[in-house]
């Protein structure tokens, strides 16, 4: 099972593709069958692996905040305030 | 540790000081990566309702849709002195202006040097992109020579075109500077370096220590005529040469405050 | 209060001081350096907000941030330095946020001189910025009517949400007068200062102080909410006053420092049985067209007397309607006339002689 997982908004996202050039496991690919209701190809997670770690670098280098990261961590490690900081 | 013992949790959102309106950015500018640093150290220091920001003219004059506090919009080149004006009449308040390079080095140039010379408890962010965005891919003070622009189409010509300005060098000069530094946004460890210099250039400002200035090396993959991901590479190629990363300015107290933190 | 013999500059500096200025912002330039001086001493004193800034330019864009928070706030200059703040005066008009700035007029065009003059009047009291604005043009004659009508800039200016200037020039700002200043009124904590104002978004979504327009649509209707704006301060808020009108068969109209000087004149021709009278505009914006249009009604002929080459005489114009002719008598580059050249000119009009400068249509 994938430690992390990402889910992009495609109202948001502008197909820049930066996200997918700085993934280390190199789980984001660009969506070229569908697109955004702006007109671009969005990103999007293609893990069928589970390799995605929640590592969060695609989020550091999205200029439209279009991703939100989760991660599997230990119960009591979700108690803590979300860190809504990369 | 068995999968019973483990939840999915959240780990990056969007932060609470930015708003939820799509920019009108281009795909892959750093403007909205920046934004989303100032928003996220506004957040973690608690400031978000003492916060006035100022916007400039260019891409970014529409900044104030962007930020959930409390905005004003300046003229092209005056924000530093319209945020004296806020500063110095909202006590408490943390006042950030946000300039590209034409705003700050060209039109703007006597109101950074003086809010410096001031040492007006300010924190200026500075987009330097090296080339005038919003009206279409101008030369600016900081366009490098040879680069081709719409107005030095046959690339920059020293002799007839001057040289870019260094503005960390310039402002680090005045006294009344106290912390002016230059990072880069081209990539994810420089993204990081550059949110932590934005923390402490707003610590700086909290504690009173005169004008501090966090210079982001930017791009502009419209007008330079390429794409996202080679746009990065060109700040870090072409951009970090002329203009080197580092702490030009560093108040002592400015420099405990990092440790402590 | 008691009369104190005060300069005009100073008195207007201490006047909005009184008035509960919080802020001055300024930079120095000849004859109303005396001005940014007082409240250099008098503003710290205060515990209130000077900052001499590196240009006029800076300086009315902090009148523009200091005004964006809700603050009572000021800035005062000379022809030259004016020029420098158009740019700043139309984003804080397009912005609605209140703003008082003192105009001392001196000879021009360009460096020109230090000397009065009132060649100013078209940028003004025609808006000076670029765009459809208006501000609100006080012009005072005397060292008290620029003491009053400072402090009622700052009320006018935040009743409207608008620009007021106080028009005046380098005599009175120089002069010496008897004169009252009003008592001091304390300044308003910040807690109450307007809704709209940048204070910090604590307890409220946040504020945004802009002049952007980006739609044309909506950019049109904001210019007709401040049509609106122009048209209930021109039905409040004009002010003038009439001297010996009621007979008169010539109408003398003039501002500031001319009025005065033809107030003189127009007493000295009454001693000599000429029927004359002076209407002195003090509002220029809104001007006092109802007034002079029932002025040329009443009169044979108008004279319209002025230190430039003739700006206010298109709103006489305007109001007399062709009715009667509209003679001008005026000096230029820093020049004051005095009452005797006003005499004779009020004489050549009663004499049925056209009197004006070449060019300017009789």
């Amino acid at each position: 099972m994938a430690k992390g997982r990402i889910v992009v908004d495609d109202v948001l996202c502008k197909g820049c593709e930066l996200c997918t050039t700085v993934c280390p496991k190199d789980v984001i690919h660009m969506a070229m069958d569908r697109l955004t209701p702006r007109g671009y190809h969005p990103a999007a997670l293609v893990d069928p692996n589970g390799d995605c770690t929640g590592c969060a670098i695609c989020a550091v280098i999205c200029p439209d905040v279009a991703i939100t990261v989760y991660r599997w961590v230990p119960a009591a490690k979700a108690a803590e305030p979300v860190r809504a900081s990369v | 540790m068995t999968e019973a013992d483990m939840v999915e949790s959240l780990i990056y959102t969007k932060p609470g000081s930015l708003t939820h309106v799509g920019t009108h950015y281009c795909p892959g500018c750093t403007h909205g990566v920046a934004h989303r640093l100032v928003a996220e150290t506004l957040d973690e220091m608690g400031v978000r309702e003492q916060t006035i920001g100022v916007a400039p003219v260019g891409c970014s004059v529409f900044a104030y849709n962007y930020f959930n506090v409390d905005f004003a919009e300046a003229a092209h080149g005056r924000a530093p002195a319209m945020a004296t004006g806020l500063k110095r009449l909202v006590p408490g308040s943390i006042v950030f202006t946000y300039q590209g390079d034409g705003d700050l080095a060209s039109i703007g140039a006597a109101e950074i040097l003086h809010a410096a010379g001031r040492g007006e408890n300010i924190t200026v962010i500075f987009i330097n992109n090296a080339i005038y965005g919003m009206t279409g891919g101008q030369m600016a003070p900081t366009t490098l020579p040879g680069q081709k622009t719409t107005s030095s189409p046959l690339g920059r010509d020293v002799e007839t075109q001057g040289f870019p300005f260094k503005m960390c060098e310039i402002l680090a000069q005045m006294d009344g500077s106290a912390y002016v530094v230059r990072r880069s946004l081209h990539d994810v460890a420089n993204i990081r370096k550059a949110k932590k210099a934005l923390r402490t250039a707003f610590e700086v400002q909290r504690a009173g220590l005169g004008f501090s200035m966090v210079e982001l090396l930017s791009n502009c993959p419209t007008n330079w005529g390429i794409a996202p991901a080679a746009a990065l590479t060109w700040i870090e190629e072409h951009m970090i040469p002329a203009f080197p990363l580092g702490d030009y300015k560093v108040h002592p107290a400015a420099a405990a405050i990092d440790k402590a933190r | 209060m008691a009369k104190e013999l005060l300069e005009g500059n100073v008195a207007f500096a201490e006047a909005a001081i009184r008035a509960g200025c919080e802020a001055y912002f300024g930079y120095p330039i000849t004859p109303q350096t005396e001005a940014l001086e007082h409240m250099a001493r008098r503003m710290p004193e205060l515990g209130r907000v000077f900052v001499q800034a590196e240009s006029e330019v800076a300086a009315i864009n902090m009148v523009y941030g200091a005004a964006s928070a809700g603050a009572r706030v000021m800035s005062s200059s000379s022809s030259p330095g004016v020029s420098l703040m158009m740019e700043g005066l139309s984003y804080i008009a397009g912005s609605e946020v209140p703003a008082v700035l003192v105009d001392i007029m001196r000879g021009g065009p360009g460096l020109g001189n230090i000397a009065p003059s009132q060649g100013d009047y078209n940028q003004i009291v025609k808006g000076g910025g670029h765009g459809d604005y208006r501000p609100i043009v006080l012009a005072p004659a005397t060292v008290q009517e620029l003491i009053d009508l400072t402090v009622l800039a700052f009320d006018l200016a935040e009743k409207y949400r608008w620009i007021v200037i106080i028009l005046a020039d380098g005599s009175l700002g120089q002069m010496m007068e008897p004169a009252e200043m009003p008592p001091m009124r304390p300044v308003r904590p910040i807690r109450e200062r307007a809704a709209w104002a940048l204070t910090g978004a604590k307890g409220r979504g946040p504020n945004v102080i802009s002049s952007i327009y980006i739609d044309p649509a909506k950019e049109e209707v904001f210019n007709y909410k401040l049509v609106d704006k122009m048209r209930t301060i021109e039905s409040q808020e004009i002010r003038l006053r009439e001297i010996l009108t009621e007979d008169a068969e010539i109408g003398v109209v003039a501002f500031g420092t001319a009025g005065r000087i033809a107030q003189s004149a127009v007493k000295a021709a009454r001693d000599e049985g000429i029927k004359v009278g002076l209407l002195r505009p003090i509002s220029l914006y809104p001007y006092p067209y109802e007034a002079a249009r029932r002025l040329s009604q009443r009169v044979k002929s108008l004279l319209v007397v002025e230190m430039n080459r003739g700006q206010m005489i298109e709103d006489v114009r305007l109001a007399t309607e062709g009715r009667v002719p509209v003679n001008f008598y005026g000096r230029m580059g820093g020049m004051v006339p005095m009452p005797d050249e006003v005499l004779d000119a009020i004489r050549r009009v009663h004499a049925g002689e056209t009197v004006g400068l070449p060019g300017v249509l009789a």
